[in-house]
C-alpha cells in the first residue's frame, strides 16, 4: 500500500467543487444560486490552476474573474432581478435535447482525453521531487517579449518563438476599447419627455 | 475494480487526461447552459464556464507537473490562459451592457422575447 499522495486528494476535492457546482449551474432554475454555484465553480478551478504549478495564473483567475468578472455578473442579477425573471424554468423538451447533445458530447471528450496514453498520469517518482519553480517572473518577461524559458533551446528552434508584446499591446488596447463602449451602452438613457412642458 | 482506481487516484499523481476530464465536464455544462437557459444572464454564465472549460486545458498541457512525455505548452499555455481570462472579462462586461440594454427596451431578461429580427 502506496502513501497517500497529497496533491492528488487536492485534486479530487478541487475537481469535484468545479464539476459539481458547474452542474449546479446547469441544473438550479434560480438565477441568484447560479450566480454563487458559479463563483464556486470559478474558485475551485483556480484551485486546480495552483495545483498544476500555475500560481500566477490561478491568482489572476480568482482576481480577474471571481473577484471581477463575476461581481460584473452579479451587479446584471441585482439591476434585473424582477420577480418574474429570478425563476425561469427551461422547457422539458430543451432539457432532453439538451442532455442528450451534453451526454453524447461529455463520453467523446472523456473517451478522447484517455485515449492518449502520454495524457495519463506520470509516474510518482518523476514528479515528485520536482523544484518549485515560481512562474511569474517568466510570464512577465514573456509579456514584455523575452522568453526567458527558452534561453537554453537551440537556436534554430527559437527563431519562431517571439515573446508576447504585441499580443499584450493588442489585449490592452481591446480591453479600453471595451470598457469604453460598454460603459456608453449601459448608460443611463434621458426619457424623452411624452408631453412637452412650456 | 472501482476500489483500485480510487487507490490509485489518491496514491499516483493527476495527469492531462485527468484535468481535460473536469475540463469537458466545464465546457458541457456551459454549453447545455447556453442552449437552455431562457435568462439572458444565465447564458453568460454558460460563456463563463465554457471559457473555464477550455482554460484548464491550456493550464493542464502548460504544467510540468502532470506531464507524461506527451507534446508540452510549457509558458506558452499560461499566456494564453492570461489571455482567455482578459477577453472573458472584456466579452462581459459587452454582453452585460447589450444585456441591461435589452432589458431596458423591452422589460424582460427572457432570450426568448428577442425575436425583433426574425423575418
Amino acid at each position: 500500500m502506496n502513501a497517500i499522495y497529497w496533491p492528488s486528494v487536492f485534486f479530487l476535492l478541487f475537481g469535484a467543487m468545479a464539476c459539481g457546482f458547474a452542474l449546479a449551474v446547469l441544473l438550479s432554475a434560480n438565477i441568484v444560486r447560479m450566480a454563487f454555484y458559479l463563483v464556486m465553480s470559478l474558485a475551485a478551478t483556480a484551485g486546480l490552476f495552483f495545483l498544476a504549478g500555475q500560481e500566477f495564473v490561478g491568482a489572476m483567475q480568482l482576481l480577474i474573474y471571481v473577484g471581477g468578472t463575476l461581481v460584473l455578473l452579479i451587479f446584471g442579477v441585482m439591476l434585473t432581478s424582477q420577480e418574474r425573471f429570478v425563476n425561469m424554468k427551461t422547457l422539458a423538451g430543451d432539457w432532453v435535447i439538451g442532455m442528450i447533445a451534453g451526454g453524447a458530447l461529455l463520453s467523446l471528450l472523456t473517451a478522447a482525453a484517455f485515449s492518449v496514453p502520454e495524457w495519463r498520469g506520470p509516474e510518482r517518482a518523476a514528479v515528485e521531487n520536482l523544484p518549485i519553480e515560481p512562474n511569474a517572473t517568466p510570464i512577465g518577461m514573456g509579456l514584455l517579449g523575452a522568453r526567458v524559458d527558452q534561453i537554453g533551446a537551440p537556436a534554430d528552434e527559437r527563431a519562431g518563438m517571439a515573446g508576447y508584446l504585441f499580443p499584450f499591446e493588442i489585449v490592452s488596447v481591446h480591453l479600453l476599447v471595451v470598457l469604453i463602449g460598454a460603459a456608453y451602452l449601459a448608460r443611463a438613457k434621458r426619457r424623452s419627455n411624452p408631453l412637452p412642458t412650456g | 475494480m472501482t476500489t483500485s482506481l480510487l487507490a490509485n487516484l489518491l496514491t499516483e499523481p493527476p495527469g492531462v487526461a485527468h484535468y481535460m476530464t473536469v475540463g469537458a465536464v466545464m465546457f458541457v455544462c456551459g454549453a447545455m447552459c447556453m442552449a437552455t437557459k431562457r435568462n439572458a444572464l444565465g447564458v453568460l454564465m454558460g460563456i463563463e464556464l465554457v471559457l473555464n472549460g477550455a482554460n484548464l486545458n491550456f493550464i493542464a498541457f502548460g504544467s510540468k507537473y502532470l506531464d507524461n512525455g506527451g507534446p508540452q505548452l510549457g509558458l506558452d499555455g499560461s499566456l494564453i490562459a492570461l489571455f482567455v481570462i482578459v477577453l472573458a472579462a472584456a466579452e462581459a462586461a459587452v454582453a452585460l451592457a447589450i444585456a441591461l440594454n435589452f432589458y431596458n427596451n423591452h422589460d424582460s431578461i427572457d432570450v426568448d422575447r428577442a425575436d425583433q429580427l426574425q423575418g
